[in-house]
């Protein structure tokens, strides 16, 4: 009998992803990352929980990253909790058991396609792409925003490295116009 | 062939020669040049031919406000019509034409135009071409825009890209000359974010065009070194060849930069021009001022120019526009052109000065209370007709005139909020509304402060105070010296006169179209506008509206205040339509989204329907199936008689959780969920508070309180918003938590009787009917991985959807359709479940139509009573359930031999085709291969009780009829059988 078994591909339908140098920035597809959005129910107090758990809660607009565990913030009371992929293939497995009744968690890895942009001059080609001011918030800063009509998370985890989540189903619509405003820019 | 024309001087860089054509002739300018400018050195002073009457003309100014040297540049797809040769940057290579001519410039046919002026006056098109009434479209206007055109059209697709952006800062600066420097530099060097934009090549705006000195360097050297600082600050950006186009709410101003009309073509990869929408805290209006001519017979001959325009050539860029020249101006400013013409050694015959008394200009000769009269010479000024104070006159020969009738702020930008511009008497020119946008002020030339010294002052103060609003400290800077003139004007708008005066030279408007608009009592600004079309044209009158009201004004006796003015809209100077679309074209028009199987059906063969953003397979063709109905037959049977596979991943999936979340559905859902099981999947109708249906589908309770709600592909977004405006805004009590998963899982309808048998062979779990009966859902694992199962069906067969993470999509797709091959198992794409989903009397988009009631859908008993659902009270409203309204039929032709076509309508027999006899309309049409003809549903009055009757299904569009028989709209297994297999 055939072997039926899965074998997953990336978001822009590859086996492995993809990763391309345009000037000084560098865009790679990355799928080592596992996301699960966490929302407070109501009336519930988590900030002591998710500390112990070493889960950040960062405020409105941020990204904070724990040794395990990273998050931004999505809305009020509501977070994207990110986690490595190799050890929390099934994240919700592992955010249940912590937050219990208190917190809804929904598995969000396979809803998104990360592209990692790094290098220098990040704001020039952010600036050709979404209405986020990448110079005045910095490094620690996330938020959603619309890039070339997607609605996506550009986090900018540091000035020189900024992640772009975008839907997974329009991965290679994403990509292109990361590429594309690239080689406006640069 | 030599520059003759070209004098000492001047911002250009005489090291770089650049070769350039127009009109097929080749000619050499400098690396600094306007096309313009180096035509003008080269002696060519005829560049253009009027709109109307094909005048002969050439260029009035040196800037953007350029009414007559309009050009066409570059050949091929690039070509691009309509373009001020005074603002196209002179490249290497550069190829322009002249429009609006036949055969050529010097000879044009159609300036017959001009000899027949009387008939074209203002108007004259609402006069002479009234009948017959069907002939405007047709004969006339086509005519009219073949004479009266402008350029050409490549008409082929434009080769460049263009790109789009969003910049943010402190403080937007709108103009580098003085005031925008000054207030950049005290802006700049307090650290705020600054943005300088300016539509010229070189920063510095009038201060490369004057004599000036600024301190004791020139006016052009200050600037340089200005702008050599600003450039090294790191929170300051420059941006030259950039127009703000327009001012947009909340501080948002529109920007168009020309990245590359420079350049012969675009660098790879590189946008043609860049559309930016800049978001300012405030934002300084420092666009100067232009030039406005006064009006005189025959003021329009090539080499009669704005004075200002013919210093500005000769100062920055080397080109004395004629060997003889005169000026004639009412103001200060003028002289100034006369003086700095005779310091290059250009031979000034005379300066023609409006006003009396005051003192004369030194060696210059200086004819006080004098006027010109007229002009002549065919192709280009060689003469000009003077009346002096004395009334005798004069013809002087001269090959150029500079005429001064004052300057106008270009206050633009401050008038589109709508905002009226307020007259000034001391400077005879209306400056800035009070009431512009908020967050933005003028300074300098453009806030009528005419002196270097005003200007710098006036930017340095406005950046203080913007800055000082946005909580930011800066300190005045040490000004340089410069002058500060006052302005010296006595207004004098127009030289009377038998001839024609031009006003607006882009539209051809002369005083005597004014004369006749006032006589035609077309005296308000805006009729005076529409009548003589004054100001319409692409300068959007820069040079002659407020000539055109002064002379209205007169006419009617009143003053220019009370004439009042026009205001403008953005954009500031033309656009091309590529800036505006940016990236979005062709197949970036907009993103894609692609399914799950998107690769495997691609491999396929399949032909894809775009659904929104999706791409889904259509139907999936095999060798030797030429129509797609042999395909769609195909797979329909092959499901119905074994299983069939089709991505529904595109079903929009929302996540909702909360203690509350049973409530919730409740809430949102006509029928009730809370008491649905753990584990169970329930199918639910959702209306809109007016009663109406708004989408359909199935949840899923998946623990007690977590839930998986399903919608129609087309409804994802709206129900997503629908829910967050009910758990936000109706229910924020509600402990509830939503979020959509559509795009993370991967899912797939395996329908048919062998649905079991083949997933059986894939799923880790007992999936048999005892274990996993109908409306069953949970967590299962697929070969290990982790997915979802609901058995549930659209069919009417046995079925499930399967999910998994969508990474593996792909292979559960190929996993499938490989367990499914000892089944005979087929792929099925979105004409197969639609004629499924017609065989089994299912809704879908073509009757949730936005103005159905579940009762209408047969499905009136699924509205609870017993709960307060969202539409539940609008439902129940007498009309929408009186008896006798639309309810849902299935429909066959009496001769199944006769296709149907949607949209048809039902009518009695015998009954006429008219509205009022019309009785319903078939909503989904198919071929159904289980019953061998077309069938349908549709919506019928008192179509219950018309089951087993006949009727006609006209469509009058598709000028078809056929008797059909009204049916059960379950045209399989319907009694539900299948499904609970």
């Amino acid at each position: 009998m055939a072997d039926l078994s899965l074998k997953p591909i990336t978001p822009l339908g590859n086996d492995a992803p993809v990763r391309v140098t345009i000037g000084p920035v560098t865009i790679a597809e990355v799928v080592d990352s596992a996301f699960a959005s966490l929302t407070r129910r109501m009336g519930q107090d988590i900030a002591a929980v998710a500390k112990g758990a070493g889960i950040p809660l960062p405020a409105a607009g941020k990204v904070e990253q724990g040794a395990t565990y990273g998050a931004f913030w999505l809305g009020p009371d509501s977070w994207m909790v990110e986690a490595p992929f190799a050890s929390h293939e099934d994240i919700v497995a592992h955010l249940k058991p912590v937050f219990g009744e208190t917190a809804s968690v929904t598995e969000q890895t396979d809803a998104w396609a990360r592209f990692d942009v790094t290098g220098e001059r990040l704001p020039a080609l952010f600036e050709r792409l979404c209405n986020y001011d990448i110079a005045r918030h910095g490094a620690g800063s996330a938020s959603r925003t619309m890039l070339e009509h997607l609605g996506c998370y550009v986090v900018i985890r540091s000035a020189t490295h900024i992640s772009v989540l975008g839907p997974r189903s329009s991965a290679q619509s994403l990509f292109h116009a990361l590429e594309t405003a690239a080689h406006s820019a640069f | 062939m030599s520059q003759k024309n070209r004098i000492e001087g001047g911002q250009i860089d005489r090291s770089r020669s650049l070769s350039f054509r127009f009109d097929g002739k080749s000619y050499q300018g400098f690396a600094g040049d306007t096309l313009a400018s180096a035509l003008l050195a080269n002696g060519v002073r005829l560049m253009g031919r009027s709109f109307k009457y094909h005048r002969p003309r050439g260029p009035l100014s040196a800037g953007s406000e350029e009414p007559n040297a309009i050009v066409q540049l570059r050949s091929g797809a690039r070509q691009e019509p309509n373009t001020r040769a005074t603002v196209a940057e002179l490249f290497d290579g550069l190829e322009a034409t002249s429009q609006n001519r036949f055969p050529s410039l010097s000879f044009d046919v159609m300036g017959v135009n001009d000899l027949l002026s009387p008939f074209f006056a203002a108007g004259f098109y609402y006069k002479t071409f009234m009948w017959p009434a069907k002939f405007w479209e047709s004969v006339y206007e086509p005519i009219i825009r073949r004479a009266a055109g402008l350029g050409a059209l490549s008409k082929q697709d434009d080769p460049d890209q263009y790109d789009k952006g969003f910049l943010h800062c402190d403080l937007l600066v709108i103009g580098a000359g003085p005031a925008g420097l000054a207030a950049a530099l005290t802006a700049g060097r307090a650290g705020a974010r600054v943005i300088v934009t300016d539509e010229d090549f070189r920063l510095g705006g009038r201060l490369n065009a004057e004599t000036h000195a600024v301190g004791d360097q020139s006016g052009a050297d200050w600037a340089a070194a200005v702008v050599a600082e600003l450039s090294a600050l790191p929170n300051v950006r420059l941006m030259p060849r950039t127009t703000t186009i327009g001012a947009m709410d909340h501080g948002i101003y529109a920007a168009v930069e020309r990245v590359s009309d420079h350049l012969p073509v675009p660098a790879p990869g590189k946008p043609r021009q860049i559309l930016w929408r800049i978001y300012s805290g405030r934002a300084i209006l420092a666009g100067g001022a232009t030039e406005r001519p006064i009006a005189f017979e025959n003021n329009d001959r090539p080499g009669i120019m704005l004075a200002g325009a013919l210093r500005a050539y000769a100062n920055r860029w080397g080109v004395a526009v004629g060997e003889r020249v005169a000026v004639f101006t009412n103001n200060d400013d003028g002289l100034r052109t006369a003086t700095d013409l005779a310091a290059k050694g250009v031979d000034v015959a005379a300066v023609i000065d409006t006003r009396t008394g005051g003192p004369l200009l030194p060696g210059i000769r200086h004819l006080q209370g004098a006027e010109v009269i007229g002009s002549s010479g065919r192709l280009g000024l060689s003469a000009i007709t003077i009346r002096h104070a004395n009334g005798k006159t004069e013809t002087l020969p001269v090959t150029a005139l500079g005429v001064s009738g004052g300057w106008n702020p270009n206050l633009n930008i401050a008038s589109h909020h709508r905002g009226r511009p307020v007259w000034e008497e001391s400077i005879a020119a209306f400056v800035p509304p009070k009431d512009g946008p908020a967050g933005l002020s003028a300074a300098g030339a453009a806030a009528g402060l005419f002196s270097t010294h005003a200007a710098l002052r006036s930017g340095a103060e406005a950046a203080v105070a913007a800055l000082e609003d946005l909580g930011l400290k800066a300190a005045l800077p040490d000004l340089p010296r410069a002058e500060d003139a006052p302005v010296a004007i006595t207004p004098k708008w127009y030289v009377a006169g038998k001839g024609r005066a031009w006003v607006d030279q882009q539209n051809d408007v002369t005083v005597k179209d004014v004369k006749l608009a006032h006589q035609e009592n077309f005296v308000s600004v805006e009729h005076l506008k529409r009548y003589t079309t004054l100001g319409m044209a692409t300068d959007q009158g820069k040079t002659g509206n407020i000539l055109g009201l002064a002379v209205m004004a007169e006419l009617t006796g009143r003053s220019i205040p009370e004439t009042g003015t026009t205001i403008y809209r953005p954009p500031y100077t033309p656009v091309a339509m590529g800036a505006l679309g940016g990236r979005s074209r062709g197949h970036e028009f907009k993103p894609t989204r692609l399914t799950p199987s998107h690769k495997w059906a691609t491999e396929q063969g399949a032909v894809f329907v775009e659904v929104g953003m999706w791409l889904r397979a259509q139907w999936f063709p095999k060798t030797g199936e030429t129509t797609w109905r042999q395909s769609v037959d195909r797979e329909v049977l092959a499901t119905r008689a074994s299983v069939g596979i089709c991505d529904v991943t595109t079903l929009g999936k929302i996540d909702i959780q909360g203690t509350d979340a049973g409530a919730f559905l409740d809430k949102v859902y006509a029928n009730t969920f809370s008491t649905l099981p753990v584990g169970k999947v329930r199918y639910g109708l959702m209306l809109r508070e007016d009663g109406i249906v708004m989408d359909d589908g199935t949840t899923a309770r998946m623990g007690e309180n977590e839930w998986v709600m399903t919608t129609t592909t087309a409804n994802a977004v709206p129900v997503f918003r629908h829910l967050e405006f009910v758990r936000q805004c109706l229910c924020p009590d509600m402990d509830v938590q939503l979020i959509s998963t559509t795009e993370a899982w991967a899912q797939y309808s395996v329908a048919g009787p062998n649905a079991r048998k083949l997933l059986q062979k894939l799923v880790d779990q007992d999936i048999s009917d005892a274990a996993f009966p109908y409306m069953a859902c949970g967590a299962i694992t697929v070969k290990g991985i982790r997915g979802r199962l609901f058995r549930i069906s659209f069919s009417g067969e046995l079925a499930y959807e399967i999910a998994v993470p969508t990474r593996y999509g792909d292979a559960m797709i190929r996993a499938l359709m490989e367990a499914g091959a000892e089944f005979d198992s087929v792929a099925y794409g979105t004409e197969s479940l639609g004629v499924m989903r017609v065989e089994k009397g299912h809704v879908a988009g073509n009757e949730l139509n936005g103005t159905s009631t579940a009762l209408n859908m047969g499905l009136g008993k699924m509205v609870s009573k017993k709960k307060d659902a969202i539409g539940m009270v609008l439902s129940q409203r007498e009309g929408l359930v009186a008896e006798g309204g639309y309810r849902i039929v299935g429909v066959k032709p009496v001769d199944p031999a006769k296709p149907l076509t949607a949209g048809s309508h039902f009518l009695e027999t015998g009954a006429a085709a008219v509205a009022a006899n019309d009785l319903g309309w078939l909503t989904s049409v198919v071929y159904s291969p289980h019953v061998g003809s077309s069938i349908a549903l549709g919506y019928l009055k008192n179509g219950e009780a018309r089951k087993g009757q006949r009727l006609r299904a006209v469509n009058l569009l598709a000028k078809t009829e056929v008797e059909v028989e009204i049916v059960s709209a379950h045209f399989v297994d319907p009694e539900g059988v299948r499904l609970r297999g």
